[in-house]
């Protein structure tokens, strides 16, 4: 994990670090104040010059790994248990049927579904007792570990508390969390579905930008079951400390769940009306390139 | 079974259930092919499958429709369009002789011209299964495509940039700080064109209007586009914003359309009501189309024909409209249906070849993203194989790196480095306009001034927010 130690400060900064003679600066990279774009880098020649050349690197490096490096299950589990939901039940650990990165990423299908022993868990789970669900909460590595491991905990108090202060949803049954490796989103409809869950929210490490390798997504789908298409849920993205806030992001979520089960139904036609801002059809915000 | 698509090698008998089969088990691997369960099983059936296609006579696509022609319009536009008189130079041919034919010194630019409306893009697929990459790079270097609208694209030896300036909360001054990095870095002849990261319309028309003014306070011979839903345009023409060129993915099948939610008819409207806004300047080629293989499984709407086929009959789709511009994406989709730099390398020539052989303005999105086995070595082999294939155009954005859509494409630096090692220049339009604003110092060997020329430094002067 040593590479999260690094910070990209080349990218960072506004100021250029050219050291040698050969390079030229750009004026404009003071633009940068506008935009997380790599504007202004300069050149040698028309080349880039080594130091964004290897802060380039770097930054896919981090990427890579968000996507290669296993999620530490263990740290994952003892974190979200010692959130003592759940009357104590810890959660499950659950594997899809891609057994390895190689195979989840070349096969989307596999990573869609429980593996036998995992599948089995749920249903004696289930089996054991009378217990019907208004929600179950799926934590899936997905794409990038990383933000699971860095988000799922911080976001999932938030959470957890706004849920506890809701009116209109603080008698919400829960399921047990699920901890999930090698999965998709639509593992979700799988465990909803064997957990007698009415709702189902995924929880999982988005493709991995350059510039955001942390990014965690949140899914929600009404009615979980397998076959469920992508269109039958809602999405809110860009879950981390640099973009949308666990607070802001919390917010989204129960609104979501409120409006599903009002209106029995999730996707396309759950539209987020959260935070509506209209823009002017004859709006015309000026730019610094025009005057 | 019964087929007549067999083969005997080796004391094995090699059978292909029909057309479609043939046509997927002769691609070279890659891995959406076997996420769709139709690749071949091994090497050897493989090879066996592009002996049995070189057999093949030609005719052969135009009686035997690979998806079914009476629910699919885009089988019915390949054969109600297909051109018998143009088809006559070749109609005698196998595919194995049509790449001997396409090869040969016969297949001069003018040649391939006369005969383009005679190949269906099953055609240009089948052949490009038995081609080599240097094959494939050898005959797109004979089809010339040129097309234009404040521009001319495509013409020999040059290459235009998609100036591609997303932000992730499309704040317009991010945009223009992006804009202003590439036009200083001599990118944008083939077109300013913005994924807006809220779709709707009314923040269409703001990026358009932002694009727009800068276009026109410049005087730079561009175009711009916001790629966002053919309806939405549409709507935003309606309402008198100022759209230059109309975008839409496609695919190549009716049903991959319908997912992406437009038929040909919605296709035709949008090209109709472009072409009346008039406001191309030396040519009225008003689309903009992407596609990448991948798409048609992406959205369950394959057929069972394997992927490169059915992004070469997205082609057909696409030659309907006359395009200004069409953009395959070629690493965009993933690894699942294209693993690793090798299959890109691969599928970006492929598109490439097939796209100019159907007389397409073919450019490329040389890209990855973070979970294939690629990066900027393979970007780099690509771009430059595409720059001596003579591809149209390719995407600049600042370095490499796009914050909106989280993958890595190709820089404005990238761009000058195949402009310098391939001697390629820009639009004749463009080139003329960067001399004019001392945007390039010597625009024969592609010299940058060491100062930020004097038509934009007064733009830096008083910044929002920043106290003069």
């Amino acid at each position: 994990m040593k590479t999260e130690d690094f910070s990209i400060q080349s990218h960072a900064t506004s100021e250029p670090v050219s050291s040698s003679a050969e390079v030229i600066d750009n004026p404009w990279r003071k633009l940068r104040r506008f935009t997380d774009a790599r504007i202004g880098l300069g050149r040698t020649g028309v080349s880039l010059p080594t130091h964004e050349m290897l802060g380039f690197q770097l930054a896919h490096a981090q990427a890579k790994d968000a996507v290669h490096l296993p999620l530490d299950v263990s740290q994952l589990h003892s974190k979200l248990h010692a959130l003592q939901t759940f009357n104590g039940t810890p959660p499950f650990l659950l594997q899809s049927r891609a057994l390895d990165r190689f195979t989840y990423l070349q096969r989307p299908d596999m990573g869609r579904r429980l593996e036998a022993a995992s599948k089995n868990q749920l249903v004696t789970y289930s089996e054991s007792g009378k217990k019907e669900y208004d929600l179950a909460i799926a934590v899936v590595d997905g794409l990038s570990s990383k933000a699971v491991q860095q988000n799922v905990e911080p976001f999932m108090k938030t959470f957890l508390k706004n849920l506890a202060e809701d009116p209109a949803l603080n008698d919400l049954k829960l399921a047990p969390f699920s901890i999930v490796q090698q999965g998709r989103v639509a593992i979700g409809d799988e465990i909803g579905e064997l957990l007698k869950a009415e709702m189902v929210v995924v929880l999982i490490g988005e493709r991995p930008g350059l510039s955001s390798p942390d990014s965690l997504g949140l899914y929600l789908t009404w009615h979980p079951k397998v076959g469920r298409h992508d269109a039958e849920r809602n999405c809110i993205s860009n879950i981390r400390p640099a973009g949308l806030s666990y607070e802001e992001a919390s917010r989204k979520a129960l609104y979501l769940i409120r409006e599903s089960r009002r209106l029995k139904l999730s996707g396309v036609n759950l539209k987020d009306r959260s935070h509506e801002k209209t823009i002017s059809r004859d709006s015309n915000e000026k730019n610094f390139l025009i005057e | 079974m019964n087929s007549k698509y067999q083969y005997s090698l080796g004391g094995y008998h090699y059978r292909f259930k029909d057309l479609g089969d043939l046509l997927a088990k002769a691609t070279p691997a890659r891995s959406g092919d076997r996420l769709a369960g139709v690749i071949a099983e091994s090497a050897v059936e493989r090879a066996a499958a592009q002996m049995t296609l070189a057999e093949l006579p030609l005719k052969t696509f135009l009686n035997e429709a690979v998806v079914p022609y009476e629910t699919d319009e885009v089988t019915r536009l390949i054969m109600d369009d297909h051109d018998a008189e143009a088809f006559s130079e070749i109609s005698h041919l196998t595919v194995g002789d049509f790449r001997n034919w396409l090869l040969s010194d016969k297949a001069t630019p003018e040649v391939l011209e006369r005969i383009r409306a005679g190949i269906t893009p099953e055609m240009a697929a089948a052949t490009s299964k038995i081609m080599r990459n240097q094959d494939l790079i050898m005959v797109a270097k004979k089809c010339q495509i040129t097309t234009a609208f404040r521009d001319t694209i495509g013409l020999p030896n040059r290459l235009a940039t998609r100036l591609q300036p997303n932000h992730p909360t499309d704040d317009v001054n991010g945009i223009a700080a992006s804009i202003l990095d590439g036009l200083l870095y001599g990118n944008g002849d083939a077109v300013i064109g913005i994924n807006p990261a809220t779709d709707n319309v009314s923040q269409a028309i703001k990026l358009m209007k932002l694009m727009d003014e800068v276009i026109q306070t410049y005087q730079i011979p561009t175009q711009s586009c916001v790629l966002t839903h053919v309806t939405n345009t549409i709507e935003a023409i309606e309402l008198g914003a100022p759209v230059d060129l109309v975008f839409q993915s496609i695919g190549g099948t009716e049903a991959t359309n319908t997912s992406f939610g437009f038929n040909l008819n919605t296709l035709a409207e949008a090209r109709e009501a472009a072409l009346s806004l008039n406001r191309g300047t030396v040519g009225n080629n008003v689309m903009y189309f992407e596609t990448g293989q991948g798409s048609s499984l992406s959205a369950d709407a394959h057929h069972g024909i394997d992927q490169q086929t059915c992004e070469a009959r997205a082609y057909a789709v696409a030659r309907k409209f006359s395009p200004l511009l069409v953009n395959t994406v070629v690493g965009f989709i993933g690894p699942e249906y294209l693993f690793d730099g090798k299959e890109i390398t691969r599928a970006g020539l492929e598109d490439h070849f097939c796209g100019k052989l159907l007389g397409l303005p073919m450019g490329c999105d040389v890209c990855y993203t973070n979970h294939a086995e690629a990066d900027q070595n393979d970007m780099d082999n690509l771009l430059t194989l595409l720059g001596v294939a003579g591809c149209s155009f390719v995407m600049g954005i600042p370095g490499s790196d796009d914050i909106m859509l989280n993958y890595q494409t190709t820089s404005f630096h990238d761009a000058l480095y195949v402009r310098r090692v391939l001697g390629l220049k820009p639009a004749p339009e463009f080139e003329k306009w960067l001399a004019d604003m001392a945007v390039f110092k010597d625009t024969e060997q592609f010299v940058l001034p060491d100062e930020m020329p004097a038509s934009f430094a007064h733009s830096l002067k008083s910044l929002p927010g920043e106290s003069a």
